[in-house]
C-alpha cells in the first residue's frame, strides 16, 4: 500500500455570480514511504491548491472538494476537523513559502516548535522547549538555545525556512508538503535550505511532495516528477528520464524556454507563444492546445486523458517524438 | 570612451533615531565604492543577491537616489554636475524598466496615455499624426496589437504589462536602458518571451542595456559583460563566457554552484560550495573583504584587515580577492566555514 494515494481529486472554486472554476482537475498520483515527489507548474497549474487540498486547508465556503486522499488507508477527505487536527503536524506537515507570513510574529520561535510537541506528544512545556533546541539544531540553526527565546523578526530569511522546517518535523511526520520551500530565498540560502531538506528525508521513511515552478530544483531533488498544467497531470516520470526525453510539449518548451547555466552564451531561447488563460480549461480540447507547437486537428476537439506510454504517464494526442538513442 | 562610466559610486543611507534631533546613528552602506564602464551597443549583467546594492547602484547611476560620492558620466557628460531641469532632458536617453509592471503602470491611465506621457514631457509629441505613427510602431515592436492602445493595465497578462513597460521605455529613443528584475515577476515560459524581445530590441535599436537582476543564469544569457555584486561592491566582472567557465572570486563560484540546473545528470554529478550562514547587514559590513565571513578560502592574514581592490586579473577579468591567484592555481584549498552567528535585527 502507498503512503498517499491521491486519486481523481478535483477543486472548484464557486463563487456567486462567477463562473466555477476548477483548480484541480481530477489529479491522481500516489507517494511511497521514503519517495520525493514533485509536482511542477507555472503559477495558476493548481500545484499549491493540491497541497492545500490533501492537507485540508481549503477554507470551508467557496470551493468543492471530490475525490479521495487516502493516507495511509485512511481517507482524510472524509475527516472531521477534529480528526484532522490530530494528522496535521504528526502525519502529515507541510513548509509554506514565505516564513514570515507562517510563523506567528508575537510567540517565540521554541514555542512554537514547541507547541506541536505539546498537541501530538503531550510534552510538558519545559520538555519541549527542550526537544525545540535540539530541533533548531538539528535543522542547523546556530546557538540554538538562544534562538528560542527569539522572535520570528529576529531571524534572516533562510533561519525561520530552517525553523519553519523544525516545526514541520517536530514529530517526524510520514509526509512532509513543501510549497515552493525556496522561492522567497536568496539562491545561496536556497543551496541551503535544498541540501537540508535532502539530508532530512534521505535515508528516512519520510516522504516528502515537493512543489515548485522552478525545474532546475526538480532535477536534483525529486524521484518522480509530475508536471502540471491547468489543473491536469499532463506528463509524470521519473526525472533522469523525464528530462532526458520530456515527451509533452509543454514538458518540453519549458525546458527550452529556461535561460541555462551551462549553456552556450548567445543561443535563442525558445519560448512558448502565449500565457497560461484563465478561462475554462479542458472542455472540448486540450487545454495546452493554444500554445503548442506540436498541435494538430484532434487536440481542439476532444481532450486527452493521462495515458501510460512506454512507462511515460503522458496526457497529449501528439507528443514530441523520442530521438533514437535516447531514453 | 565608454559610453556610460561609473566612478567610485557610493550611496549610504542614514540610519536616523530620535523623535527632537533625528541623529543620525549610523549608515547603510548600499553601495560602497563601485566602478564600472559600459560600452555603447553592449549589455551588462549586474548580479547579485538581495541587499547587495544592485538596485540602488542602478538608480544612484540615474539619480533617482542621490549618490553620497562618486560619479556617473554618460556620453561624456557628468550627471552629478547637472541642474535639475538639464538632468531632466538629459533623462531621456536613460530610461528604466521596472520588475513588476502591474505597480510601475499607472492603473488608471490607458495604455495610450502611458507611453504618450514621457513623449510630452520632452516634447516630442507635438504632431498628432506623427505621434500615432509612433505608437503604433512601438507597439509593433514589443509585439502588442495597436488595440492595445485604449485597453488599461489590469487588462494585460503579466507578460504584456511587461511589454507595455518596454515599450513605455523605448518611446523617448533612449541610449541606455536600465533594467532592474525585468523578467522575475514572470512565469519561465512567458520570461524567454521577453527576453528574446530585449535581445531583438537591442540589435533593431542599437541600445545598450544595463540589466540587473538576481538569476545569474537570466543574466548570463542577455550579457555580454557581467559584474558580481557582494555588499555593495563589485567583487568579480568579466564577460559572460569566462565568468560561467572559470570564476575566480570565490563568491561568484558558490553563487554559480548554488544554481539549480535543469538536468539531473548534472545536479547528481556537480559539486557544490554550500556557503554557511547569511548575508551581513550592510549597516555593519565586515571589515576587511566583506565576504571574509563566509568565505571557504579565507586566509589567516589580509582577509580580515583589508578590503581587496577589484584589480585586472586578466585582459578584461577583474576580480576583488587578495588570494585570486592562489585560488585559481589551486594552491590554497577551500576549508569548512564555522558559522557565524550574525544576530541580524530587524
Amino acid at each position: 500500500m502507498s503512503l498517499l494515494e491521491v486519486e481523481d481529486l478535483t477543486v472548484t472554486f464557486a463563487q456567486k455570480g462567477e463562473r466555477p472554476f476548477t483548480a484541480v482537475d481530477k489529479v491522481s498520483f500516489t507517494v511511497e514511504p521514503g519517495q520525493t515527489v514533485g509536482l511542477v507548474g507555472e503559477s495558476g497549474c493548481g500545484k499549491s491548491v493540491t497541497s492545500l487540498a490533501i492537507m485540508g486547508l481549503l477554507p470551508k465556503r467557496g470551493n468543492r472538494v471530490s475525490g479521495s486522499v487516502r493516507f495511509a488507508g485512511t481517507e482524510l477527505l472524509s475527516l472531521s476537523d477534529r480528526q484532522l487536527r490530530d494528522r496535521r503536524g504528526s502525519d502529515l506537515a507541510m513548509v509554506f513559502q514565505d516564513p514570515l507570513t507562517s510563523l506567528n510574529p508575537v510567540v517565540t520561535i521554541g514555542v512554537q516548535v514547541a507547541e506541536v510537541l505539546e498537541r501530538h506528544e503531550g510534552l510538558k512545556r519545559k520538555a519541549a522547549l527542550a526537544k525545540a533546541a535540539e530541533l533548531l539544531d538539528q535543522v542547523g540553526i546556530p546557538d540554538p538555545h538562544r534562538r528560542v527565546g527569539e522572535y520570528p523578526h529576529q531571524l534572516s530569511g533562510g533561519m525561520r525556512q530552517r525553523a519553519l522546517i523544525a516545526i514541520a518535523l517536530a514529530c517526524q511526520p510520514k509526509l512532509l508538503i513543501a510549497d515552493e520551500p525556496t522561492t522567497a530565498l536568496d539562491v545561496t540560502i536556497q543551496a541551503q535550505i535544498l541540501a537540508l531538506l535532502r539530508q532530512l528525508v534521505a535515508g528516512t521513511d519520510t516522504a516528502l511532495i515537493m512543489i515548485t515552478h522552478d525545474l532546475g530544483v526538480v532535477a536534483g531533488l525529486c524521484d518522480e516528477v509530475n508536471v502540471l498544467y491547468a489543473g491536469r497531470v499532463v506528463e509524470r516520470g521519473e526525472r533522469h528520464e523525464l528530462f532526458a526525453a520530456p515527451r509533452h510539449p509543454y514538458t518540453n518548451g519549458l525546458l527550452a524556454s529556461i535561460p541555462r547555466l551551462d549553456a552556450p552564451r548567445g543561443e535563442r531561447l525558445h519560448p512558448i507563444t502565449g500565457s497560461v488563460g484563465d478561462n475554462i480549461p479542458w472542455s472540448g480540447g486540450c487545454a495546452f492546445a493554444p500554445r503548442c507547437s506540436n498541435e494538430i486537428g484532434v487536440c481542439t476537439e476532444t481532450a486527452p486523458e493521462l495515458i501510460d506510454t512506454e512507462g511515460r504517464l503522458l496526457r497529449c494526442h501528439n507528443p514530441v517524438a523520442l530521438v533514437k538513442g535516447e531514453a | 570612451m565608454s559610453l556610460v562610466e561609473v566612478d567610485d559610486l557610493k550611496v549610504h543611507f542614514p540610519i536616523r533615531q530620535g523623535v527632537f534631533f533625528d541623529r543620525t546613528i549610523g549608515h547603510v552602506y548600499a553601495v560602497d565604492g563601485v566602478s564600472l564602464s559600459i560600452e555603447r551597443g553592449e549589455t551588462y549583467g549586474l548580479v547579485g543577491e538581495s541587499g547587495c546594492g544592485k538596485s540602488t547602484l542602478g538608480r544612484a547611476m540615474l539619480r533617482l537616489v542621490e549618490p553620497t560620492a562618486g560619479t556617473t558620466t554618460v556620453d561624456g557628460t557628468d550627471l552629478g554636475s547637472l541642474a535639475a531641469e538639464p538632468l531632466r532632458r538629459f533623462r531621456r536617453r536613460l530610461q528604466m524598466i521596472f520588475q513588476d509592471p502591474l505597480s510601475s503602470l499607472d492603473p488608471r491611465q490607458s495604455v495610450e496615455a502611458l507611453l504618450t506621457e514621457g513623449m510630452r514631457a520632452h516634447d516630442l509629441a507635438t504632431d498628432k499624426a506623427a505621434t500615432a505613427r509612433r505608437l503604433r510602431e512601438l507597439l509593433d515592436a514589443v509585439g502588442l496589437g495597436a488595440n492595445a492602445l485604449r485597453k488599461y493595465p489590469h487588462e494585460f497578462s503579466g507578460g504584456q504589462r511587461q511589454r507595455i513597460g518596454i515599450a513605455r521605455a523605448l518611446a523617448l529613443d533612449p541610449d541606455v536602458i536600465i533594467a532592474d528584475e525585468p523578467v522575475s515577476a514572470l512565469d519561465v515560459s512567458v520570461q524567454a518571451q521577453v527576453i528574446n524581445l530585449l535581445d531583438d530590441l537591442q540589435r533593431e535599436f542599437g541600445l545598450t542595456y544595463l540589466v540587473i537582476a538576481h538569476d545569474l543564469a537570466v543574466v548570463r544569457h542577455i550579457s555580454d559583460r557581467i559584474g558580481v555584486m557582494y555588499l555593495g561592491g563589485v567583487v568579480e566582472e568579466t564577460t559572460s563566457e569566462q565568468l560561467y567557465r572559470e570564476p575566480l572570486h570565490p563568491y561568484t563560484k558558490a553563487l554559480l554552484s548554488a544554481i539549480p540546473v535543469p538536468d539531473p545528470v548534472t545536479e547528481d554529478s556537480r559539486e557544490q560550495i554550500l556557503l554557511t550562514g547569511d548575508l551581513p547587514s550592510p549597516s555593519a559590513p565586515p571589515p576587511g573583504c566583506r565576504f571574509h565571513t563566509r568565505c571557504p578560502w579565507r586566509q589567516e592574514t589580509r582577509c580580515a584587515e583589508e578590503r581587496p581592490e577589484l584589480v585586472e586579473f586578466a585582459p578584461g577579468h577583474r576580480v576583488a580577492c587578495h588570494y585570486a591567484k592562489e585560488i585559481a592555481a589551486g594552491e590554497i584549498v577551500p576549508h569548512v566555514v564555522p558559522v557565524q552567528d550574525s544576530v541580524s535585527s530587524a
